[in-house]
């Protein structure tokens, strides 16, 4: 499946390369042309005809990287000492495989023995600077001759499946299941096209798209995203932020931007026309691409969907197959509209 | 079958203290080449006879074939479930993982936690607490509730990493890395001869308070044991005196656990064939099958081989294999050296 071996590749912020390679092979695939900018962006124009007055009105987007880890020295011991790249959740680190730079180097993020630590020790969280990847070097002479400082590592996690095929699991859903849904969109005929973008270093602060809108210069953007979905165990209904298995979340607003209410009209209307199931994003928190997208140039209008994604940021993430389904066609929907009627 | 693979196999299948029979039986054909006689005991320790030519001593050599694991306490609404631990984990070590649970049906599941964005900083800062962990399997509640159903076990689920040096990564390799020695010593025993009956015992139980090896060397009333586990690796942080190096060897302990004529033998053993080994010392009961094996009926002496490994009771446990194969080579040579006069020397 698609999302899955995208899940799959490395691809953290300022080390795309892997990923782009992946999906510049589809586009070769489906005949679409396609070029990349210095910072790695991934430009494509869908199928359909140039429409005259509308375009280059109508964006979508998509991030490639996935949050990681950062070699930043090699200890004598031959043990890797590391950074975060992006917000990588702490408390997953510990106890999972990773793989390291483009060798793809298999290394291990170990922890002190339980039997080793006082009782305070194992009372606090464990923060990343006592953390380590050991490779198994024997000293640093050793562990050099497969690494370097600067290399990056992701989580070694390859996707799965849960719950007979509805869930599907991986390290890098977020946004790998954007990615897809992109790509599924590509593959389509519409009657007029519109650009797609692959960024980058949207984990590090919406870098990619930044330089991309500008380039592009739409009138209006669309953001395909994964969300973040706290409808877990001991946390109340109204802190879940969005639900598994309820449809794709419509965003708001979030802490970058505040989506345009023509896009959000538009997204509802799409989605209700189709018989889609939706939800609304309840937490008002955090950052996407729409957020530099939309104070681009002059001002442009966009939005956000998202799939509702469990566990983001750590090892292993999930989200459920038919909530992204449902995210296609809506986006599908939503262009095709645009496309029709404008958005005035 | 070559080491490494066998030690990857054996890694990666589950055996949870008290649920051990399935991996028992696929240890007992991984055996069979090499023993006369196969049975498994009441509480399923797996006991393997290769018979010596003189039958005299009797010599068990045990390793723990349980690994710490989880079990189901609870269905909660959404059907996620609650669990407690089978032996002692690290509970920061669990977030993120992924899980086998052993239902009605086998069943995937991912240890779910908070999300970040509903934590204050102070319980950021704070360790995971086993209540605040659920395992979540994507079923909704009322198909969870078939198909996991209350005190249902889970094993940790971690392919095997190959590393560099011959070092490896993975679940449970305490203490299936003390049954891959065993496996290396059998097979090392086919090359040699020996007057001992020896008695290969994959216990059960190790890991939630050393009983397999209660029973095991109970019912078979040995001359002399040695118990094979893990001992700690090396790692930044821990003090030298309680760390082995990795390839450096496997470890011969001493200590009031251990009869120092064993550890005597095992150190004499090594220097005379000439294959490496490091020492360490336990000022009392080892946490190993040693433990149980020195004071069962009128006393059994007892040595311990260990393999020096890192990360211990997390999934991604990392070993030299080449110290379970010297491991194995070791005591071979220590069953084969085995007779009458030893067993006198034995008696203080």
């Amino acid at each position: 499946m698609l999302i899955q071996e995208l899940s799959n590749l490395p691809g953290v912020s300022g080390d795309e390369g892997k990923v782009r390679e992946f999906i510049r092979g589809q586009l070769t695939q489906m005949g679409i042309q396609h070029h990349v900018d210095t910072m790695g962006n991934i430009y494509a124009r869908s199928r359909g005809p140039e429409k005259e007055g509308l375009d280059p009105g109508l964006m979508l987007s998509a991030h490639m990287d996935e949050v990681g880890l950062m070699v930043a020295c090699v200890e004598k011991s031959g043990h890797l000492r590391f950074y975060p790249v992006g917000g990588v959740n702490p408390w997953s680190l510990v106890s999972k495989p990773v793989k390291i730079g483009k060798e793809e180097v298999p290394g291990v993020i170990g922890a002190k023995a339980i039997h080793l630590q006082k009782a305070e020790e194992r009372k606090k969280a464990l923060e990343i600077e006592q953390l380590y990847i050991d490779i198994g070097a024997k000293n640093k002479e050793d562990a050099e001759k497969k690494v370097q400082p600067g290399d990056y590592a992701c989580f070694d996690t390859r996707s799965d499946t849960l719950a007979d095929g509805k869930i599907i699991t991986g390290k890098a859903l977020d946004n790998r299941a954007g990615c897809a849904a992109l790509l599924e969109l590509l593959r389509r005929d519409y009657p007029a096209s519109f650009t797609a973008v692959f960024t980058v270093q949207e984990e590090v602060g919406l870098r990619g798209a930044r330089v991309a809108a500008y380039r592009v210069n739409p009138q209006v953007a669309l953001v395909l995203e994964t969300t973040t979905a706290a409808d877990l165990l001991e946390v109340k209904e109204k802190d879940f932020a969005t639900t598994v298995g309820r449809g794709p979340a419509l965003t708001i607003r979030d802490g970058s931007v505040v989506t345009h209410p023509r896009v959000l009209e538009r997204l509802i209307e799409t989605a209700e026309k189709e018989a889609r199931p939706y939800q609304f994003r309840q937490f008002t928190g955090s950052f996407t691409d729409a957020g530099v997208i939309s104070l681009s140039r002059s001002g442009v209008k966009a939005g956000v969907i998202s799939t509702p994604c469990r566990y983001l940021h750590t090892a292993a993430s999930l989200l459920h197959r038919e909530d992204w389904e449902h995210l296609v066609e809506i986006a599908d929907g939503f262009v095709r509209s645009v496309h029709e009627k404008g958005l005035e | 079958m070559e080491l490494r693979v066998l030690l990857q196999e054996i890694s990666q299948r589950d055996g949870v203290s008290g649920f051990e029979q399935l991996l028992a039986s696929y240890l007992s054909q991984q055996f069979e080449v090499f023993v006369d006689e196969t049975r498994t005991d009441h509480l399923g320790n797996l006991i393997m006879l290769k018979k010596g030519s003189k039958g005299f001593p009797r010599v068990i050599l045990c390793a723990h074939m349980d690994e710490i694991g989880l079990m189901v306490t609870k269905v909660e609404k959404g059907g996620f479930l609650r669990f407690t631990s089978l032996g002692g984990f690290d509970v920061r070590t669990l977030p993120g993982q992924v899980v086998t649970l052993y239902g009605t049906r086998k069943v995937k599941g991912i240890i779910g936690f908070t999300a970040p964005h509903l934590q204050t900083d102070t319980e950021k800062k704070k360790s995971a607490e086993m209540d605040q962990l659920f395992i979540d399997t994507g079923f909704p509640e009322e198909q969870v509730k078939e198909l996991i159903p209350v005190g249902s076990v889970a094993a940790l689920q971690r392919s095997v990493v190959e590393l560099m040096n011959q070092s490896c990564a993975g679940k449970a390799m305490d203490d299936r890395a003390g049954i891959a020695v065993l496996w290396q010593c059998a097979t090392e025993l086919q090359k040699l001869t020996h007057e001992a009956d020896v008695y290969f015992v994959a216990t059960v139980q190790e890991e939630v308070g050393v009983r397999g090896a209660v029973v095991s060397t109970y019912g078979l009333t040995p001359d002399l044991g040695v118990a094979v586990d893990v001992c700690h690796g090396n790692i930044p942080g821990a003090q030298e005196h309680q760390v082995s190096e990795l390839g450096k060897g496997p470890v011969i302990t001493s200590g009031p656990n251990i009869h120092p004529v064993i550890t005597r033998k095992l150190t004499t053993i090594a220097k005379d064939y000439r294959l490496p080994f490091q020492k360490d010392v336990s000022p009392g009961p080892t946490g190993t099958d040693a433990r149980a094996i020195q004071v069962s009926m009128e006393g059994v002496p007892v040595g311990l081989l260990s393999i020096p490994l890192r990360y211990m009771h997390t999934s991604v446990e990392l070993l030299d294999l080449d110290d379970v194969k010297q491991g194995g080579r070791l005591l071979a040579y220590f069953v084969s050296s085995l007779d009458k006069n030893l067993v006198e020397e034995l008696s203080c």
